[in-house]
């Protein structure tokens, strides 16, 4: 059952708060393969490394990267929507 | 007849404490052989060496304990798998490189082919001492190009389009300087604190960056006996062939001004480094077309002495 976020309809949602870098990519390149294309994934990540370069990362596996949400609580919510090869 | 080391060292060949045994340094540019390069070295270690070879701090490779009586053979043997001696002493050595923008998703310039045309330009040129060049794709420096006489970052300005631009906000965390707000749906970029790093533009995921290429030099490093890291006294350098006529000019200026055994950095210091600073500010301020001009003709230096043992 697909939420709202900002605007956006997320059919699924990752928490990569409690991992590390690189696990934090990983986590969020397996929650996109569950997905279909044209789906779309909330990452819910820390600030710092995380966001520096988890949403690079995605986009140079070709998804689409919708929006980045500030929660203004030390931690983002990346919106992707997944593109399949 | 006498063996001239100093020649055989000149070569690539260096004398090991072992008798008559030398260990031979291949010419390596930017850190890339070719497979059939790595065959013929691997045959020549295992026939006339003692079956391995030495990984040098300066991307090269050595052969160790060939012996005298080998070297030519060892020399022919190594032409046929396009493999050629490098260099040791005095003169413009092994230009070193990382990956680059050809597989690296971090970097701003093709390293390896600005590499090559380093090498072609300025190697084994005869100088008042050892002249290094090291080459990196971005400001992660995984080349650590300060400790180079020259260091080469590959770095870039970028434009924001607007109308590509989804306000998403990816580059303003990516931003490592805090250089970049997002203010009622505008890209505001801070140039003093701007380093040229790409990051934004490497981050965005809808391409509203425009990503224009160019370079931050460091001048005057060494890492042997005594330290000092290399200065980076000029703002972001644009062109390639500016790059090209400011590499000249320091070739130029130690060629000029260096006495025997002088890494770049105590000649710059003998000089004054303000009298450096100024002389190379001023190369930086002369015009597109002089530099277009200089980086279209081979380097120019009278007295030059061409290397022709190889």
């Amino acid at each position: 059952m697909a939420v709202e976020k900002a605007g956006f309809q997320i059919d699924d949602t990752v928490d990569i708060t409690d991992v590390v870098c690189p696990v934090t990519f990983v986590k969020a390149k397996v929650a996109l393969e569950e997905l279909d294309d044209g789906q779309v994934l909330s990452v819910h990540m820390n600030d710092g490394e995380p966001v520096q370069n988890v949403p690079r990362s995605i986009k140079e596996e070709g998804h689409k990267i919708l929006k980045l949400i500030d929660n203004e609580d030390g931690t983002y919510d990346l919106i992707v929507r997944k593109v399949e090869e | 007849m006498a063996t001239d080391y100093a020649a055989l060292k000149k070569g690539g060949w260096m004398r090991q404490k072992q008798k008559n045994r030398f260990a031979l340094r291949v010419h390596v540019v930017g850190g890339h052989m070719t497979e059939k390069q790595l065959i013929g070295v691997s045959k020549v270690a295992e026939k006339y060496g003692e079956g391995y070879v030495h990984l040098t701090a300066r991307q090269s490779l050595e052969i160790p304990f060939i012996r005298l009586e080998d070297i030519e053979a060892v020399k022919a043997e190594l032409a046929e798998f396009d493999v050629v001696p490098s260099v040791c002493g005095p003169r413009v050595r092994t230009t070193t490189a990382c990956q680059g923008s050809a597989v690296c998703p971090s970097a701003s310039i093709d390293t390896y082919n600005l590499a090559t045309e380093i090498d072609e330009r300025y190697f084994a040129k005869e100088l008042p001492g050892k002249f290094k060049f090291g080459i990196t794709g971005c400001q992660n420096n995984c080349l650590k190009t300060e400790e180079n006489d020259i260091g080469i970052k590959g770095a870039e300005s970028v434009d924001w389009i607007e109308d590509n631009c989804i306000q998403c906000g990816v580059c303003v965390k990516a931003c490592r300087e805090n250089a970049i707000k997002l203010e009622d749906g505008r890209i505001i970029i801070d140039e003093d604190k701007c380093t040229y790093c790409g990051r934004c533009a490497k981050s965005c995921p809808s391409d509203a960056y425009e990503e224009h290429p160019g370079y931050i030099m460091s001048f005057g490093g060494m890492y042997g006996n005594h330290f000092h890291k290399g200065r980076q006294i000029l703002p972001f350098v644009q062109s390639h062939d500016k790059l090209i006529q400011l590499c000249d000019a320091c070739i130029n200026f130690f060629h000029d001004h260096g006495k025997a055994g002088d890494r770049f950095q105590n000649c710059i210091a003998r000089e004054g480094e303000d009298t450096f600073d100024a002389y190379i500010k001023e190369v930086f301020e002369k015009s597109e077309e002089s530099a277009a001009e200089e980086a279209s003709k081979p380097l120019e230096l009278t007295d030059w002495k061409l290397r022709t043992d190889i």
